[in-house]
């Protein structure tokens, strides 16, 4: 089975975010996968020890991409691909353009990736791709089972579990409780050095920049306002509660 | 020239949804003297949803009534709104940030070859230009973004843009249903186990009760639950919880998992991490419950109690139940 992972590098979860004139600061700053594509990354390599074939992994970002690829080698995958080109803009129109490009000539029969990045969490790219690609998806999986050439799927939709099946090839986009995803071993790490890893620009893709041009753009960036700390309410916790209730009418309004 | 605006109006279980309203609200925003609304309901046994869009102000509504439609298929929807789109040939697609909006906007933004703003939080106008907000980071910062291209495609995030409002003389000038394409589904829907049937969802819900590593167990949710029946909100959790077993992934609420924007938000057991204050910080009112006094959830909180959740969450309920009646 030949599957590929849409793979992106993103802050740490943990990261504060810094704007400085009108950028996000990234220095210093801890990067990793993606933590829903991680679970895309796990599935991929459990199902090719499983069924056989092979798993690429592929990501569009900046140079420091390579770090979250080399990671997503160590824990099994066989081979990475990261398209890296300044050109690309910052949005979702023109990057899923170019990996349709990539993606089309490849003929997959499984395409796994995030249920939506932490960073800019805008969720369209997996999507746009399977649409692009004229095959089925699902998004936000918790469950995937291959029968021959039928998936399975369980679904979490606002709450409700759906069960679905449909024929490969497929995309799914991972959900937290896909699986636990692996930490690299040691020799995962030394394997990943000596893994296919290459490169491309917009030129190799055969896209021109005039080809990749941004639907939407950015005009602003800001952080949102400061909470400040309220108000603790101390005394018994039938006090604090009686008080607390009253505010909520008299000083918030929103009861 | 004018432009043809098109919302999804989407509905549950054959009920118009609250967010069908704000993406009506949110068309209404959008739209210059001349543009036409036009609003599409689509599912199966849909009458209700039809009556309830009509007086709120859209120039057309288009309908679709399906079996296929009674749960969301990607292959089945797609396929409808394609047709719809197909005869409208609209300037803006709107939908809700919901499962639904979050699935069926980009396969619509791809088929338009559009580009899409997702997860929008306000729309303001700054010299003729319509300017989209919306969170980066789980809302740890904020973007405003435009248009470069039409068609585009919106995504609106539940509670944070204001409904369209009832109007006595807004009738739609037209309602007219199209057919079901009838596709060969790819998808099938084998089972879908309903296990949100009659509760609110968080991300739409005005008054949320979260629980964290403090609640202890699946049980500890229980007086949360009650709350938040009371108090017509949904139950939500921190990722410790959910890591721990207590509930279920879907619940929770932070940068890996749901934002939040309800109008109160109460923590109860929760420490307060970045990761979740990320998916919060935005509730209009936060009130956060836990035995440490030292707990970062006290620097974000409007109000804090310093104690047992498992005493002071049964107080509030009696509380409230009070000032309620």
């Amino acid at each position: 089975m030949k599957m590929v992972v849409l793979m992106k590098q993103t802050f740490d979860t943990e990261e504060k975010i810094v704007v400085k004139q009108g950028n996000i600061v990234e220095d210093g700053v801890k990067f990793v996968i993606n933590p829903y594509d991680e679970y895309a990354v796990e599935e991929a390599v459990k199902l090719r020890d499983e069924f056989g074939g092979s798993v690429t992994l592929v990501s569009l970002g900046p140079s420091r991409a390579a770090e979250a690829l080399r990671t997503a080698l160590a824990m099994g995958a066989d081979e990475a691909v990261l398209i890296s080109d300044d050109r690309i803009p910052d949005d979702e129109y023109a990057v899923s353009k170019v990996l349709y490009t990539y993606l089309s000539k490849e003929n997959p029969d499984l395409i796994l990736g995030g249920n939506f990045s932490v960073d800019r969490g805008s969720g369209q790219v997996a999507i746009r791709l399977a649409n692009m690609l004229s095959i089925p998806h699902t998004a936000s999986i918790t469950k995937l089972t291959i029968n021959g050439t039928t998936a399975e799927v369980h679904r979490d939709a606002e709450g409700d579990l759906e069960i679905l099946t449909l024929p490969l090839p497929a995309l799914f986009t991972a959900q937290q409780g896909l699986n636990e995803p692996r930490y690299p071993s040691l020799p995962g790490i030394m394997k990943a050095k000596k893994k296919p890893f290459k490169t491309y620009t917009l030129e190799d893709l055969d896209l021109t920049e005039d080809e990749v041009k941004p639907a939407t753009k950015q005009t602003e960036l800001t952080l949102p306002p400061e909470r400040s700390a309220g108000q603790i309410l101390i005394g018994e916790p039938a006090e604090a509660v009686s008080e607390l209730v009253s505010l909520l009418r008299t000083k918030s309004k929103v009861i | 020239m004018s432009r043809t605006i098109f919302i999804y109006a989407e509905s549950r279980e054959g009920k118009l949804r609250q967010v069908a309203k704000e993406t009506l609200g949110a068309a209404q925003l959008i739209a210059k003297e001349g543009d036409t609304i036009c609003a599409f309901v689509a599912g199966s046994q849909i009458t209700e949803a039809i009556s309830a869009i009509l007086p709120y102000g859209a120039d057309h509504v288009v309908t679709m009534e399906h079996a296929d439609l009674v749960h969301y298929n990607p292959d089945a929807y797609f396929a409808a709104i394609k047709a719809a789109l197909d005869q409208m040939k609209p300037d803006i697609v709107l939908f809700g940030h919901t499962a639904i909006g979050r699935d069926l906007a980009p396969q619509v933004a791809a088929y338009l070859q559009a580009g899409q703003i997702s997860d929008v939080t306000a729309i303001d106008h700054e010299e003729g230009e319509t300017i989209f907000t919306r969170p980066l980071y789980a809302g740890k910062a904020f973007e405003k973004r435009v248009f470069e291209s039409t068609p585009a495609v919106v995504t609106i995030r539940p509670n944070n843009i204001k409904p369209a409002e009832l109007s006595e003389n807004a009738a739609p000038s037209s309602v007219v249903d199209i057919a079901y394409p009838a596709p060969s589904l790819r998808t099938v829907i084998k089972d879908v186990v309903s296990k949100a049937t009659g509760k609110v969802d968080l991300t739409e819900a005005k008054v949320v009760i979260s629980g964290g590593r403090g609640v202890k167990s699946e049980d500890g949710f229980k007086p949360l639950e009650e709350l938040a029946d009371l108090l017509g909100g949904a139950v939500g959790a921190s990722r410790g919880a959910c890591d721990a077993g207590y509930c279920d992934y879907s619940l929770q609420i932070g940068q890996t998992g749901k934002v939040v924007t309800p109008e109160i938000y109460i923590a109860c057991g929760i420490s307060g991490a970045i990761q979740h204050l990320a998916g919060m910080s935005q509730s209009k009112v936060i009130i956060a419950i836990n035995k440490d006094p030292e707990a970062p959830i006290f620097k974000v909180a409007d109000y804090g109690i310093v104690g047992d959740l498992f005493e002071v969450v049964p107080l509030l309920t009696e509380e409230f139940r009070k000032v309620l009646v």
